[in-house]
């Protein structure tokens, strides 16, 4: 083992897993002291095209509360034919068909290089995948066109056998009747009622055709397989693509002044009731498409009164949304049935103004991965191929997406667990490994993530429980387990398995290893995922002052300083990046509400708790290359210092691809130099961000924003706003100067944000 | 759940009352109609009749014309001429003169009258003491012209009644028909002594003594003569008239039955024993009769009247007045009209006394002539009554009658207690008359003049007051007190039927728009402009008629007035000129201030199980595609501008969108019936030209779709939810055709269980049986009639539906309920299609808004109809067609003018058609009258059992059935005993006597009893019931009229244009060897007699075997042969007339379905305890006796 960087990489490829310290602090009292607490990044599903499936099932300890896999960290006694469980040290006998074990002919799940590995399920039926499609029909007929559009091609990316069914909502709901002949039938509900799912049940008629098809059950192979409304694409393909094509746009008129009534609460209640009497926990999708926020019934947002603007930030800090918290509890209701019983809710929101994502939020986030997706319109590539990408596809041709997941996770004694921060709700299983403290979702030791996709990332706070005064024998490791239980896209149940350790050490002697073992990134971010989870229900000062808080107090903690000597202060290497982190993180849209409208936030800080910990980290702090002839493309500081006439900048925010021609560069092209063969070079200068920027959508998803401004562009602010104002109007020093663009703020310079932090941590006083 | 095929016929009805046909009856029968006819002849006569009797001896023919002039003075100028100088005076100066031929009597004795009876004089009753003189009321004004008016009018009919008994009656009545008859009945006096039963002899006596007196009460009323009559008529005719010294009269009259054509004959017999009887009673008179005689005489120039006139003659002193005074009186009001006159009086009594009778007989008969004024006026009325009463309870009379010979035996048939059915009042002859009669046009210029009958063909001329197609009133002369028409208890009603249908020779009311400003109303009443605005200040101005108000004329309305007083523009104006008219309605008359939309015909049917098995979803999408061609439009170049929408369902509904630019139509179900709601806008309500496609391939599809439905429950609450919210979406009015089969027991608002229970029947709580289940309905219909949504129900029920409650909506909004139990695709397809298409197509006005204004004095205080109203003056109608009738009651609140009479003004603010907003307004005059003779005279049978059906068909939701029975009898006793206390001349309490007018009260009244939904037979459904009471709701007077006393016509001769003469509705009148065609407005029922000729069946059904003909037959088959095409005319001719298609049934009798045709023949004793006419009858007279003391 070489440097930790290197083993945390390592360790990252192999099981996807980052902790905040790969050395653990053997008691209680050290860990709390630790300021950042020991947490974990996981991403369950990371992609591990080299990790073939078994095609057996697990070996559970057989002790009822424990049920951990058998895995390497396991000590076996190859002639008993015994092995030991690493968490509760239950001896357990070797399942018959493990009678040829040996040292020399062990199972997969022994070899050290499998301490994660995955089984295929091989009970219970194949389930097909089920994709309801929940449509606004009140938009422009353009965007429809567009959205029809995207639908009808959708069809042809789904798997033959895949189920998909069809609600439409305007004024009314509309749930569709696939495979009619003639006259196509539908099924027309209230938008301002909301139905229990029984209720669902009956007006659909659902009740006596389940009684029926089981009375079908000889003749037809799969009886519950499909139903009227949600039936296997290779069978009404063609009908849908007909009913997709007569679909119109809601017929009410709308009168002048007005938004349409748009039922979005109700159509999403039935979605969610549709499949819960239909497929209960089986793996779906309810991909809802809305072109503005639900303005009637159960869930709505906004009245349909043009003059009332949807609620602001403002509005909700001074308690003036008065639809927000009714609305918010319903979506919260929905969100709950839905992952109640595995399925997803995706939501697509095409519209220039805000659609009510903060209201719904907790749809996508509850029921796990899932797509939240905010464009301006349904008839733009970024939303279109955004729609494209959720059906891309792995080498094996099945999808990049799993279903109705769980996540079980055992530890060993010395620690527990106390809660997780990401896309996912709690499946309230007690057990002796939860802890008492809960942080984010906690509680539990299991959880519910409807989606999943191989990006999708949970941080999982732990807690050392051991006391202080039971030391821990030398060497010995703490050990974690996660257990993953998926339906595969392909349709067979799986369960991946990851098993990790890590060395104890004690904090009063062995610090400085501790503080070596520090992942600032992945620290980072599950500090930002603290704080964007505090967010949500604190003022944003208060959370920024706890960053601040935090901050200072691991300077205090790790730095190397005299009192009172702010020039004193020194930070080991593995601590540098992490104040720059929470500098921008403070900045970043997570944490800022002003400027973006309470759907953004919602949209960015639910796209900040699903991603895995790369992509967190450019959403935090964005990227920044520059091109220009005195050399090859070069990443640069994310400084205004950076912002150079003969530079063209690219930066990837995550949710932005920006391009920015400096002032010069943008004159060059204004006069067109590249379209002449003398200046072919300026030609390649100006493409190679393009092309760089070509490739980044290309492997982005969601789609980002594609930007491409210049010097003074209105867009330029994209920019302007993210990096360090270094350079402002007020520190005139280098005004005028060649190098850099000031930045019109009062925001603080990293330089001066540094100053303080390092005053502040060397202060006695704090 | 199950379609149960069963057949409903024989439920629903009655078994045919076993009762009825009594064979007595049948031999009594002929006799009394023979009188009958003789009296119908007579009848014109009639009036003359007196005269003629009287005259008849002496000159016979020319009299008669005489007389019957005479009569009518008499009748006017006796009775009413009295009081009300007026108008009646006129008359009478013309009658009087004949009467004076007749009987210079009359002259005289008009004063007389007055003086002896006071106020009954003014009414015309001729006392014809016996029957035949009374009629002679009939022709009032032109003496001569009168006859022939007398005949056909009061005079038969009085004299019917009253003589009917004897003379009266069969003269009247059946004339033609009777003549064959007629002659047995001679003889046949005996037996129908026998049906006057007991209490005539005891009248006779009474009466003989009375009957002088009776005579008296000269109004005009068909006095019977109850119990005694018929006997003593009966017997009269028989001996006493051709024997009697009557002979000698009787004789006149005999001869002067033959001068009279046809009929003469028939009338020699018959009168022969009217007047025989009378004479007979006279007998003693004859001399003083010669005198009245010669009156009579005189007037005789109408030679059959002669005879009754002979007869009556005598009578005239005494008991003409009790006939058929009642023509006479007319003659005053409306001089021709009163030449009508009302008098059906039983001419017995006065008969008795006026002539011969005795003591009074003397006095009178001096006055006869001048007494006769006295004696007779009253009679008139009476006449019928008098004749039995007289008889039985003129003792001395009697035995005067008896000396007439016939009469004495008489008197002692009469003992044997039983009516001759001839010689009771006859509808049919009423009828008749009232047919021949009506030859001119009918104008509508002259206040206080009552219309022709439903019945008869007529061409009207707006000349001020609303066509009587439009509007006809109960009385024509209102009270002008409270307390007068408290007295009477004749109801003050009128049945409007706004958007009536005209025939294709009269004008339908003009459209008049006054502009932007709207058209020109009195500021404080808001009655519109009507030529009974008074225009004042050279025209500056004008007083309203109703309030009084003086109002600013709008510049732009200004015009100069003439010397008279009129507007100079008055006749280029329909609303200074007409009687009705249409205003273009301004914005300010639309609901949101808005121009309406054109409305929307939304369809909606029952998908379920039993729908489709019984083939009627099936039939209906066949049929939509054709009729959708056919929805209504003001302009028939122009295609219609109305949409149309179609919902299906079952648990559920389906909607469909059939938006023109589709290639299917799509559905969209709602199962949230819960709460209803229209899932769509756009595409759902579409122009059929546009969306003909899309709507064909959606018509093609709903059966097949819905072929293997197993679903049998259905909603009903939320399909008018619906299509009301449809309605409210689209902003429009319109109106929903719903085509349902069962009882709604889905879960969803308004579910309904099944509440039939025979054993509630009869009992107090009957009444919630009509009563609506749950009060879901009645709610629901009050948003629809604010939406302006009219609900038309198709009910297809295999079992209980409850009709009661389903109904509710319909009946608030204007719309219409069809049942068809058991429906079956191929024997009901026709009718249903017909309905269907007959309701689609016809012109209907949307969202309306019914107001009824009147002169000061009177206020309408009570509605009937269907429609909703949410205050208490205007009746919203959500739907108005042209079938759809508003029966509107009046009370006083104040005193009415004899000068201004009063007024009314119904005004409809409707959405036509094509989506125009406009206000039909009808204004309607009548005169006012302080002597309750003037109300008697001028009353509308026809018009008084509509409302009173309706009345007591809308008491039956509040109390028992039984209750509501009674008081109806109450009512219509007290009316009559009013009469005769107030009216009539003084005679017999025995005596029978009813005014002219109302004269078959009595009968029509008994069929109002007898129906379905007051007196059920056993077999009779909850469900019948509640349909026939929401039925009659909106009916007018005609339909109401066929529906009570269905009409009966006898196929054995079909010759010509003309209808063979009805029949009325009595197994009596069934002849085995014939066939008969029975319409009730609902029904159509051929019977064949088991004995039918041959050739009579080959002609009909092309088979020469009784026993071949299909029972089952729903059309004639179609043979070429005069007769089978000419009887298809008719059948044509009938379903043309109706508004609902009526279903041809075959009985054949002595076959299981006769038990449901034997139930509409209403004259006789039903299976359910209804009475007969003639127990009916006494049992009336016994009431009214009751009052009287």
């Amino acid at each position: 083992m070489a440097t930790f960087p290197e083993f945390i990489s390592q360790n990252e490829e192999r099981d996807g897993v980052r902790f905040s310290w790969n050395v653990w602090p053997s008691s209680r009292l050290e860990a709390t002291r630790m300021v950042v607490p020991l947490a974990a990044l996981l991403t369950p599903l990371r992609e591990r095209p080299d990790l073939p499936p078994i095609q057996y099932e697990p070996v559970l300890c057989s002790r009822a509360t424990c049920r951990a896999v058998l895995n390497p960290l396991c000590q076996v006694d190859y002639r008993a034919k015994l092995w030991a469980c690493n968490f509760c040290y239950q001896r357990n006998q070797f399942p018959p068909t493990y009678t040829g074990i040996s040292e020399v002919n062990q199972p997969a799940e022994l070899l050290p290089q499998f301490s994660t590995i995955e089984y295929v399920v091989q009970r219970g039926p194949q389930m097909p995948l089920i994709f309801l499609y929940v449509v606004d029909t009140c938009m422009e007929d353009e965007d429809l066109q567009a959205l029809k559009e995207s639908l009808q091609m959708s069809l042809s990316l789904l798997p033959p056998t895949a189920l998909v069914g069809l609600i439409t909502f305007g004024r009314m709901v509309q749930v569709h009747e696939l495979g009619c002949e003639g006259i196509s039938k539908s099924y027309v509900f209230r938008g301002t009622k909301d139905l229990s799912a029984k209720q669902l049940q009956e007006m659909l008629g659902l009740t006596k055709p389940s009684a029926a098809q089981g009375a079908r059950g000889q003749q037809a192979p799969q009886p519950p397989l499909s139903n009227r409304f949600l039936q296997p694409v290779q069978k009404i393909d063609m009908n849908l693509t007909d009913l997709l094509g007569e679909l119109q746009r809601d017929p009410w008129p709308v009168t002048q002044g007005k938004r349409p009534l748009r039922s979005l609460g109700v159509a999403m209640s039935i979605a969610v009731g549709l499949l819960e009497c239909t497929f209960p926990n089986t793996g779906a999708r309810i991909m809802t498409f809305i072109g503005g926020p639900a303005t009637q019934g159960p869930g709505m947002v906004v009245g349909d009164e043009l003059k009332t603007p949807i609620r602001s930030w403002h509005d909700i800090e001074k308690d003036n949304a008065k639809y927000m918290k009714k609305s918010t509890k319903h979506y919260e209701a929905l969100a709950s049935r839905a992952s109640a019983n595995g399925h997803i809710m995706d939501i697509y929101a095409c519209a220039l103004d805000q659609t009510g994502l903060l209201e719904m939020k907790c749809c996508p986030n509850h029921t796990g991965y899932c797509y939240m997706v905010m464009a301006d319109s349904f008839n733009t590539s970024l939303f279109k191929q955004t729609f494209q990408r959720v059906f891309a596809k792995d080498e094996q041709g099945t999808f990049k997406m799993a279903f109705a997941a769980t996540l079980e996770i055992k530890t060993s004694r010395e620690i527990k667990v106390s809660g997780a921060i990401g896309p996912c709700v709690s499946l309230n299983a007690k057990g002796p490994c939860v802890s008492e403290n809960e942080i984010g979702t906690g509680g539990t030791c299991q959880w519910k993530m409807c989606g999943l996709d191989p990006s999708t990332t949970l941080a999982l706070y732990l807690e050392v429980v051991n006391q202080h005064n039971a030391p821990i024998p030398q060497g010995g490791r703490g050990a974690l387990q996660f257990v993953t239980q998926y339906q595969h896209s392909s349709g067979q149940r799986r369960i991946r398995v990851t098993t990790t350790a890590r060395n104890w050490a004690d904090a009063q002697t062995q610090i400085q290893s501790i503080a070596a073992s520090f992942d600032q990134e992945a620290a980072a971010i599950l500090m930002a995922r603290l704080a964007v989870q505090r967010a949500e229900s604190e003022e944003g000062p208060d959370v920024l002052r706890w960053l601040d808080r935090q901050l200072i107090r691991l300077c205090q903690k790790f730095g190397d300083y005299h009192k009172d000597d702010p020039n004193s202060f020194r930070f080991s290497e593995t601590f540098s990046l992490y104040p720059q982190f929470m500098f921008h993180l403070r900045r970043s849209p997570f944490l800022q509400v002003f400027n973006n409208s309470p759907d953004e936030s919602s949209y960015y800080r639910h796209q900040f708790v699903r991603h895995d910990l790369t992509q967190a980290l450019i959403m935090v702090q964005p990227v920044l290359y520059a091109y220009s002839f005195n050399g090859p493309p070069e990443p640069v500081l994310l400084d205004s210092s950076s912002i150079l006439p003969d530079r063209i900048l690219l930066m990837d925010t995550f949710f932005q691809i920006l391009i920015y021609h400096g002032e010069m560069v943008a004159q060059w092209r204004k006069a067109g130099y590249q379209e002449m063969t003398e200046y072919e070079n300026f030609r390649h200068l100006l493409q190679a961000p393009v092309d760089d920027a070509q490739e980044l959508l290309h492997t982005r998803f969601p789609m980002p924003r594609y930007i491409d401004t210049e010097h003074g562009g209105s867009q330029a602010r994209f920019l302007l706003s993210k990096v360090n104002p270094s350079q402002t109007h007020n520190n005139m020093y280098n005004w005028g100067q060649e190098s850099g663009a000031p930045i019109l703020t009062d925001d603080v310079s990293l330089q001066v944000f540094m100053d303080h932090l390092k005053k502040l941590a060397v202060s006695s006083a704090a | 759940m199950n379609v149960n095929q069963q057949t409903p016929m024989a439920s629903p009805y009655g078994q045919p009352q076993p009762g009825y046909g009594q064979p007595g009856y049948g031999a009594g029968y002929p006799a009394p109609y023979a009188p009958y006819n003789n009296p119908a002849s007579v009848y014109q006569p009639g009036a003359p009749p007196q005269g003629p009797l009287r005259g008849p001896p002496t000159s016979v023919p020319a009299p008669v014309s005489a007389a019957p002039q005479a009569y009518s003075h008499y009748g006017q100028g006796e009775m009413q001429n009295g009081p009300p100088p007026g108008s009646q005076a006129p008359p009478r100066p013309a009658v009087s003169q004949p009467y004076n031929q007749g009987a210079v009597n009359l002259s005289g004795p008009p004063q007389p009258y007055p003086q002896q009876y006071g106020a009954p004089p003014p009414m015309q009753q001729v006392t014809n003491q016996m029957t035949g003189m009374q009629i002679s009321t009939g022709p009032p004004t032109a003496a001569g012209p009168g006859y022939a008016p007398p005949h056909s009018s009061q005079p038969p009919t009085s004299a019917a009644y009253s003589i009917a008994p004897h003379p009266a009656y069969t003269q009247g009545p059946p004339p033609a028909s009777m003549a064959p008859s007629q002659p047995p009945p001679p003889r046949d006096p005996a037996p129908p002594q026998p049906y006057y039963g007991g209490p005539p002899p005891p009248q006779h006596p009474a009466s003989s003594a009375s009957a002088a007196p009776l005579p008296p009460p000269p109004s005009s009323h068909q006095s019977f003569p109850p119990t005694s009559y018929p006997g003593p008529q009966a017997p009269l005719p028989a001996g006493p008239q051709a024997p009697l010294p009557p002979g000698p009269q009787a004789q006149p009259p005999y001869a002067q039955g033959p001068p009279p054509p046809g009929s003469q004959p028939h009338y020699a017999p018959a009168p022969p024993h009217a007047h025989g009887s009378y004479p007979a009673a006279r007998g003693p008179p004859p001399p003083s009769q010669p005198g009245p005689y010669p009156p009579a005489g005189p007037p005789p120039t109408s030679a059959p009247p002669g005879h009754y006139q002979g007869t009556m003659p005598p009578q005239p002193p005494a008991g003409q007045p009790a006939t058929y005074h009642s023509g006479p009186p007319p003659p005053r009001a409306q001089m021709p009209p009163s030449s009508m006159a009302q008098t059906n009086h039983l001419p017995p009594g006065p008969q008795g006394p006026p002539g011969p009778l005795g003591p009074p007989g003397p006095l009178q008969q001096p006055p006869p002539q001048p007494g006769m004024q006295g004696g007779y006026p009253p009679q008139q009325n009476g006449a019928f009554g008098q004749v039995r009463g007289p008889q039985p309870g003129y003792p001395g009379p009697y035995p005067g009658q008896q000396n007439y010979g016939p009469q004495a035996p008489a008197p002692a048939a009469q003992a044997q207690k039983r009516l001759d059915p001839d010689a009771i009042p006859s509808p049919i002859q009423v009828i008749e008359d009232d047919r021949v009669k009506t030859t001119e046009p009918f104008t509508t210029g002259v206040r206080g003049q009552a219309p022709p009958l439903v019945t008869s063909n007529f061409h009207v001329k707006d000349q001020g007051n609303a066509s009587p197609r439009f509007v006809r009133c109960t009385a024509y002369n209102m009270p002008c007190t409270a307390d007068m028409a408290k007295q009477s208890q004749v109801p003050l009603a009128a049945v409007i039927k706004p958007l009536a249908t005209l025939p294709p020779d009269e004008t339908p009311p003009y459209l008049v728009d006054h502009g932007e400003a709207g058209p020109i109303r009195c500021n404080r009443c808001k009655a519109y402009m009507c030529p009974y605005m008074q225009f004042i200040e050279g025209g500056r101005r004008f007083q309203c008629g109703f309030c009084s108000c003086v109002s600013d004329v709008p510049p732009h309305y200004f015009q100069h007035l003439d010397h008279t007083g009129k507007r100079v523009d008055c006749y280029d104006r329909p609303e200074l000129s007409l009687g009705s008219y249409e205003f273009l309605a301004t914005v300010d008359y639309c609901k949101n201030n808005k121009l309406p939309q054109p409305p929307a015909f939304i369809f909606l049917i029952d998908v379920s199980y039993n729908a489709v098995k019984s083939g009627m979803v099936n039939i209906v999408c066949q049929e939509l595609k054709t009729l959708l061609d056919h929805l209504p439009r003001e302009n028939p170049e122009m295609d219609s501008v109305v949409r149309v929408g179609f919902v299906t369902y079952n648990k559920v509904l389906h909607f469909y969108n059939v938006k023109a630019s589709l290639a299917q139509p799509q559905m969209l179900v709602v199962s949230d019936v819960a709460d209803m709601f229209v899932p769509l806008l756009d595409g759902f309500l579409v122009n059929v030209k546009e969306s003909r496609m899309v709507i064909d391939s959606l018509l093609d599809q709903i059966p097949e779709m819905f072929a293997d439905t197993r679903e049998t429950e259905t909603v009903f609450g939320p399909v008018i939810q619906a299509g009301l919210e449809a309605l409210k979406a689209a902003d429009c009015a319109g109106k929903l055709f719903v085509f349902h089969t069962s009882l709604p027991i889905a879960e969803a608002p308004g579910k309904l269980k099944n509440r039939e229970d025979k054993k509630l029947i009869g009992t107090d709580k009957e009444k919630s049986l009509f009563q609506p289940q749950v009060g879901f309905y009645s709610t629901l219909a009050k948003d629809c009639v604010a939406q302006g949504c009219c609900v038309d129900l198709f009910l297809f029920p295999n079992q209980y539906v409850d009709v009661a409650t389903l109904g509710v909506v319909p009946v608030s909004t204007g719309g219409s309920v069809y049942k068809y139990t058991y429906f079956q695709a191929q024997s009901d397809r026709e009718r249903f299609l017909n309905d269907l298409r007959r309701n689609v197509e016809k012109p209907m006005g949307f969202d309306a808004v019914l107001r009824v204004r009147t002169s000061t004095g009177i206020r309408a205080t009570d509605f009937f109809g269907s429609f909703f109203m949410s205050n208490t003056t205007d009746v919203e109608l959500a739907g108005l067609d042209c079938d759809k009738t508003v029966t509107v009651e009046f009370r006083h609140d104040d005193k009415l003018s004899e000068e201004t009479g009063a007024l009314m003004q119904c005004a409809v603010l409707y959405t036509s058609c094509s989506g125009q907003r406009r206000l039909r307004v009808h204004n309607m005059a009548v005169n006012c009258c302080s002597q309750l003779a003037d109300l008697y005279r001028n009353c509308e049978t026809d018009t008084i059992i509509n409302f009173f059906s309706k009345y007591a068909f809308r008491s039956v939701l509040t109390s028992p059935t039984k209750t509501v029975r009674e008081g109806l009898v109450n009512q219509c006793a007290a009316i009559l005993a009013c009469y005769r206390k107030n009216c009539a001349s003084p005679s017999s309490a025995g005596q029978l006597i009813l005014p002219e007018c109302m004269k078959l009260l009595p009968v029509y009244l008994n069929c109002v009893l007898k129906s379905d939904v007051l007196l059920p037979a056993a077999d009779v459904s909850l469900d019948d019931r509640a349909y026939l009471r929401q039925l009659l709701s909106g009916m007018d007077v005609s339909e109401s009229h066929v529906f009570f006393y269905p009409r009966l016509l006898p196929l054995m001769k079909l010759e010509g244009d003309s209808l063979p003469l009805a029949v009325r509705d009595s197994e009596e009148r069934l002849s085995k060897g014939g066939a008969y065609l029975l319409e009730t407005g609902l029904h159509l029922f051929l019977w064949v007699g088991a004995n039918a000729q041959q050739e009579l069946l080959l002609n009909i059904f092309g088979t020469p075997s009784f026993g071949q003909i299909d029972p089952n037959l729903t059309s004639l088959p179609v043979l070429d042969n005069p007769f089978s095409k000419r009887l298809r005319e008719i059948v044509d001719a009938f379903r043309a007339q109706r508004s609902r298609y009526m279903k041809l049934i075959v009985v054949k009798q002595e076959d299981k379905a006769e038990l449901i045709f034997r139930h509409f023949l209403v004259e006789d004793k039903n299976a359910s305890g209804g009475a007969s006419y003639v127990d009916f009858l006494c049992h009336m007279h016994k009431e009214i006796r009751q009052l009287l003391s």
